[in-house]
């Protein structure tokens, strides 16, 4: 017990309350660091280009997020239906993606998203006109928003999963007797049996989203002119704190959309269980 | 409908078929992936992707992957093992014997120290990384081993799992009738409490190593020697190699070493899926 907590202490509550230590400085080339109060908060709530990436990683959230929970829900209920052929096989098969790295991912779909490596141009070629353009400005965000759901679907699909099987198979034969069709008990049973486990797998998705980093940095290395260095918050911290030198300003505006992130997760978990009760 | 079991339900092909489609979707990458290391470079360029084309060239692909830069990409295999054996592990220790303890004894203020850990799972890790970076940089340990190693250590949806998974798997009258005997706390972990708790901690194992053996945003901003690289941030370094302006273009190695870096990771998954399968249904994820 105590051995993790000593850890615990060093790697997460120590580097948390640096940020917020750091974040009442100011960085300037000439003169050191100075205290500056909480000037770097008043510059980040109205810093366009903070607001600009959020405002992207938000509009990701509300559609990638529902896309890929619903189609994960769908297969937790198909699977835990039996009336597939191959279940097990149906099982690993989707979780797969989770196992493989991000890096390696980006990569593939990267590829695949290019015009000579890839498939887009096959595609393209098929139905004789420019159905597939990935690396616009238009549907970068997207060809994103892609990856993440290969990536993660297969989880949240077992997380799903989990939580259907630990209904007793009395309660379903008790509903067959009753008269109750496949529907009803999909929409009686099992749709209140996940709720929970919807709320986890929503909040996860929630800070997955706002920190959404990995994809896009890496998929900047094969379209440098897409991303932009301020592509999300956390591109930008990164980027003010790496190429910048402005590490106050950086752990600023970490802690800020580290608040709104916590804000949404915690709304979300009373809406979730609210409803439960 | 008359006769029906729940329990033994008519198998559908349609929802089969339907299923189908997301299967497609989850292995197209890997297809792709199979049938790329096969290709010689200017055949990855030029054929289509799903199938095989040109001379076959996975013998000197994976030659050319191990032998580049002197050797670099088993250097990085090398590394990589080592902060997944050390981060990992250590990491399931910790989570292990935190939270069998937090689920099996009571103490003073254990109420906080759960509510702190809860919190802390929803800490997002990127936020934590830069100032990990400043405070490491301070004492002098980035751009070492231990720059990945310890903050590896640390895995609160670990403790959270083993939390959960402790509470249900082991009774607590099985641990009073063994006190009752005259076995030590010790002895009790040991030899009834740590086979019961077998499937959680491969569980939490595994996903440990999964997010160790995958880590990349962490090595990023801590290192820059490439002799200290795990896989994952090399396979970053050959992609910018690639794409590049002005650069040697070396697609084949990228997706070649891609495809060694999951080969190790699918494996241990596809062994293992007894456990965590079992270990995440046991009680790991209920609300």
């Amino acid at each position: 017990m105590s051995p993790f907590l000593v850890v615990f202490a060093l790697m997460i509550v120590t580097p948390l309350a640096y940020s917020m230590y750091l974040s009442l400085f100011r960085n300037q080339l000439m003169g050191g660091t100075t205290f500056a109060g909480f000037a770097n908060y008043v510059t980040a709530l109205t810093d366009p280009k903070l607001w600009d990436g959020a405002g992207r990683v938000g509009l990701f959230l509300v559609v990638q997020v529902p896309i890929m929970l619903l189609l994960a829900l769908v297969a937790a209920l198909a699977i835990d239906s039996g009336r597939l052929h191959g279940r097990s096989f149906f099982r690993v098969a989707l979780f797969l993606p989770y196992a493989v790295p991000g890096v390696v991912a980006v990569l593939m779909w990267g590829y695949m998203y290019d015009d000579r490596l890839g498939l887009t141009a096959t595609v393209n070629d098929l139905v004789g006109f420019a159905l597939l353009d990935p690396y616009t400005k238009r549907w970068i965000l997207t060809a994103i928003g892609n990856i993440v759901t290969w990536e993660f679907v297969g989880y949240n699909m077992l997380i799903l999963y989990s939580a259907l099987k630990t209904v007793p198979h009395e309660v379903y034969e008790a509903a067959a007797i009753d008269g109750a069709g496949q529907f009803r008990i999909v929409r009686s049973i099992k749709l209140p049996a996940v709720r929970g486990a919807l709320v986890i797998a929503t909040i996860f998705s929630i800070l997955g989203s706002f920190q959404l980093f990995n994809e896009p940095n890496i998929l900047k290395e094969i379209q440098p002119a897409l991303i932009s260095s301020y592509y999300t918050p956390n591109i930008y911290a990164y980027n003010l704190t790496f190429a910048g030198n402005q590490v106050s300003y950086a752990a600023t505006v970490a802690i800020v959309m580290g608040l709104v992130t916590a804000v949404i997760a915690y709304v979300v978990q009373l809406r979730g269980t609210r409803r439960e009760a | 409908m008359a006769g029906y079991s729940y329990l033994r339900p008519r198998k559908s092909v349609t929802l089969t078929a339907l299923l189908g489609f997301l299967v497609v979707y989850s292995l197209l990458p890997l297809a792709w992936m199979f049938f790329s290391i096969t290709k010689t470079q200017s055949e990855l360029l030029s054929s289509f992707g799903l199938w095989f084309s040109g001379p076959f060239a996975l013998v000197d692909n994976l030659q050319q992957v191990i032998t580049h830069d002197d050797g670099i990409f088993v250097r990085w295999f090398l590394n990589t093992i080592v902060y997944v054996v050390v981060g990992a592990g250590g990491a399931t220790l910790l989570a292990t014997a935190a939270g069998y303890g937090l689920a099996k004894y009571r103490f003073r203020g254990r109420g906080a120290v759960f509510a702190t850990i809860l919190g802390a799972i929803a800490v997002p890790g990127t936020a934590l990384a830069v100032p990990t970076f400043l405070l490491f940089s301070q004492v002098g340990l980035t751009n070492t081993m231990w720059a990945i190693i310890l903050p590896s250590l640390v895995s609160p949806f670990g403790l959270y799992l083993m939390w959960v998974f402790s509470a249900e798997a082991v009774p607590t009258e099985i641990l009073e009738a063994a006190r009752v005997d005259g076995s030590g706390e010790w002895r009790t972990f040991f030899t009834i409490s740590l086979r019961l708790l077998a499937p959680g901690i491969v569980t939490v194992a595994l996903f440990a190593i999964v997010a160790t053996w995958n880590n990349y945003f962490l090595p990023l901003i801590m290192l820059n020697d490439p002799d200290l690289y795990p896989l994952t941030l090399g396979l970053y370094q050959w992609l910018a190699d690639a794409s590049g302006i002005g650069a040697q273009p070396v697609f084949n190695l990228v997706i070649t070493g891609s495809f060694l870096t999951i080969v190790p990771i699918v494996i241990a998954f596809l062994l293992l899926q007894r456990y965590w399968q079992s270990g995440l249904s046991a009680g790991g994820v209920k609300a």
